[in-house]
């Protein structure tokens, strides 16, 4: 199970049963380590400023803070940064939809049927195997430097993980549960939206979580092979410019835009998770 | 007494699983009828197909040769009016403990505010009122088997099959919920079968004991229990009861 977050939805049952004094302890314990994250990226841009103004990295290499807010400023201004953030966003959002409908429904049928297992895992592991980045030239060539190749291949590194743990998902529904559907004469579509959705959904959405953040790197290879549009060409342009700091203003948003999907994501979780939280006493 | 007509009846009962030396009996020619309103247990040591047996009759499985029939008509497939309890409680545990009770009403798409009422009415049945909105996962062993209970009764059951439902219980709460289980069946007076390895728990609850034993794979005992109702612990404290629990354990030696 994911590691940290309180992953039950009905929070009444959940606290009623805690101990007080461990509540108290924990309530404790969050109030300060709430200012950890912020000051540890308060600390890290101060190291970052005063390592630019001691002069001992050239400007050309390590722009300082403020110049990259500069440098996202002045493209935010001229409306370029946004509507290279959008491509790159349609990009994600439309690679991560195809390549989990795909693995989605490829791996129910892999979970259910033995022999689509054995026939078709050749091949899955073969889309593992490869590395996006080197197949990911042959795609821009099949599909043109426009965004559909972006798309592909932000669905194909996404494909894999998701499919696993929608195999292992669907697996892990209790066979007593189902013996139990099966006395109470459920129908097909029945077991399949009251019974494996609910109970495969934990592990499908962390399958989606880190499939959330690969898809983001998927439409940035794509980019880096060939467009001319989007982050990953920013990224592309910034270096050919030694236009350091556009650089990093990309790096930023794609930081960014990766981090707002997997907390979507994990935001989702939270609200529809049945599982214990694992670290109670 | 008018003639008993059979609810249900198991008629030369074979099953044979397949493993990998050419097949496991689990059952050899078992037969045996339940009349209705009866409280039947059936009692062997582990692994001598008593769960088996329960799956049969609940058509969840199709024996290798033989038949059940229920109500003269042979089972293909599990019916609406049997009620089933699991060995384990086998709560969906995203579920509260209303909605799980619910759920066999919500398979058959009733309304569900209707069956939430329902599913109410039993919770105070089985002695759990206040727990509507309690997950599976906040309810102990006891509680939870009687959720599964209410489950089971939900849809008016003529016919109610029990595995081990007071198995993973200390000998305390077992013996409450199996004085609840004959105070729900005195009222109701569904059909009961069930299957339990404690010899005391079969005599005391049941009309008829059938015992069960491995290789052979049979029916070694059918002993009808005339003891009178209602029934309380005092009971196995006599001398009448303890020769019945004697027969039983003699029979599995
Ligand atoms: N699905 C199955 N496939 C193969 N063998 C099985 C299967 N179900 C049961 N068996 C075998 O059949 C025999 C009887 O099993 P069953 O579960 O009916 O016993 P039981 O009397 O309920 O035991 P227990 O008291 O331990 O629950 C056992 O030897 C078991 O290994
Ligand atoms: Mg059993």
């Amino acid at each position: 199970m994911t590691s940290g977050h309180v992953a039950f939805g009905d929070m009444n049952t959940g606290q009623a049963l805690e101990y007080p004094e461990e509540a108290a302890h924990r309530h404790r314990a969050n109030r300060w380590q709430r200012w950890l994250l912020p000051a540890g990226i308060l600390a890290a841009l101060a190291v970052w400023q005063l390592l630019t103004a001691s002069a001992l990295v050239p400007a050309f290499l390590l722009p300082s803070p403020l110049a990259v807010a500069d440098r996202f400023l002045r493209g935010w201004n001229d409306a370029s940064l946004a509507r290279h953030t959008l491509v790159t966003l349609s990009e994600v959002l439309a690679g991560l939809s195809l390549g989990v409908l795909a693995a989605a429904i490829l791996g129910y049928v892999v979970a259910k049927s033995p022999a689509v297992e054995r026939f078709l895992s050749p091949y899955i592991v073969a889309s593992q195997a490869i590395p996006i980045v080197a197949i990911a030239p042959l795609l821009v060539i099949w599909f043109g430097p426009g965004r559909l190749s972006k798309i592909l291949i932000a669905a194909l590194i996404v494909f894999f993980p998701v499919l696993v743990n929608t195999v292992v998902g669907v697996r892990s529904v209790p066979q007593d549960l189902r013996e139990l559907m099966r006395s109470l004469r459920a129908t097909r579509w029945q077991t399949f939206s009251l019974l494996e959705i609910p109970a495969a959904l934990p592990v499908l959405l962390g399958g989606l979580k880190i499939g959330a953040t690969l898809s983001v790197i998927g439409a940035v290879v794509g980019e880096f092979v060939g467009a001319d549009e989007g982050l990953g060409f920013l990224v592309n342009v910034g270096r050919g410019l030694y236009d350091t700091a556009l650089v990093f203003v990309a790096v930023f948003l794609l930081i960014g835009m990766a981090l707002a999907l997997y907390g979507l994501v994990a935001w989702f979780e939270r609200q529809v998770s049945w599982r214990r939280e694992e670290n109670r006493p | 007494m008018t003639p008993r007509v059979s609810l249900l009846s198991a008629n030369e009962l074979t099953v044979w699983f397949p493993n990998g030396n050419g097949g496991l009996h689990a059952l050899d020619r078992v037969s045996f009828d339940v009349a209705p309103k009866d409280f039947v247990c059936i009692v062997g040591p582990s692994g001598s197909g008593k769960t088996t047996i329960l799956r049969l009759l609940a058509g969840l499985l199709q024996p290798t040769r033989g038949e059940v029939r229920v109500g003269g008509q042979p089972l293909r497939e599990p019916r609406r009016g049997t009620g089933f309890v699991f060995q384990q409680a086998n709560l969906m545990p995203w579920r509260t403990v209303l909605d799980n009770i619910a759920l066999p009403l919500e398979l058959e798409h009733q309304p569900l505010d209707a069956a939430r009422r329902r599913a109410g009415e039993l919770l105070t049945l089985v002695g759990l009122e206040g727990f509507e909105s309690a997950h599976p996962q906040d309810l102990s062993g006891g509680m939870a088997q009687r959720v599964a209970i209410a489950r089971a009764l939900i849809h008016d059951p003529d016919l109610l099959l029990l595995d081990e439902p007071f198995g993973s219980l200390d000998a305390l709460t077992r013996e409450r919920m199996a004085a609840e289980l004959m105070r729900i069946w005195e009222a109701r007076h569904v059909t009961v079968v069930l299957v339990t390895h404690s010899i005391p728990e079969a005599v005391l609850l049941a009309d008829r004991v059938l015992v069960v034993s491995a290789r052979p794979w049979r029916v070694v005992l059918d002993l009808p229990i005339r003891l009178g109702r209602p029934r309380t612990l005092e009971l196995s404290y006599t001398a009448e009861f303890g020769k019945l629990v004697r027969r039983v354990r003699d029979s599995i030696e």
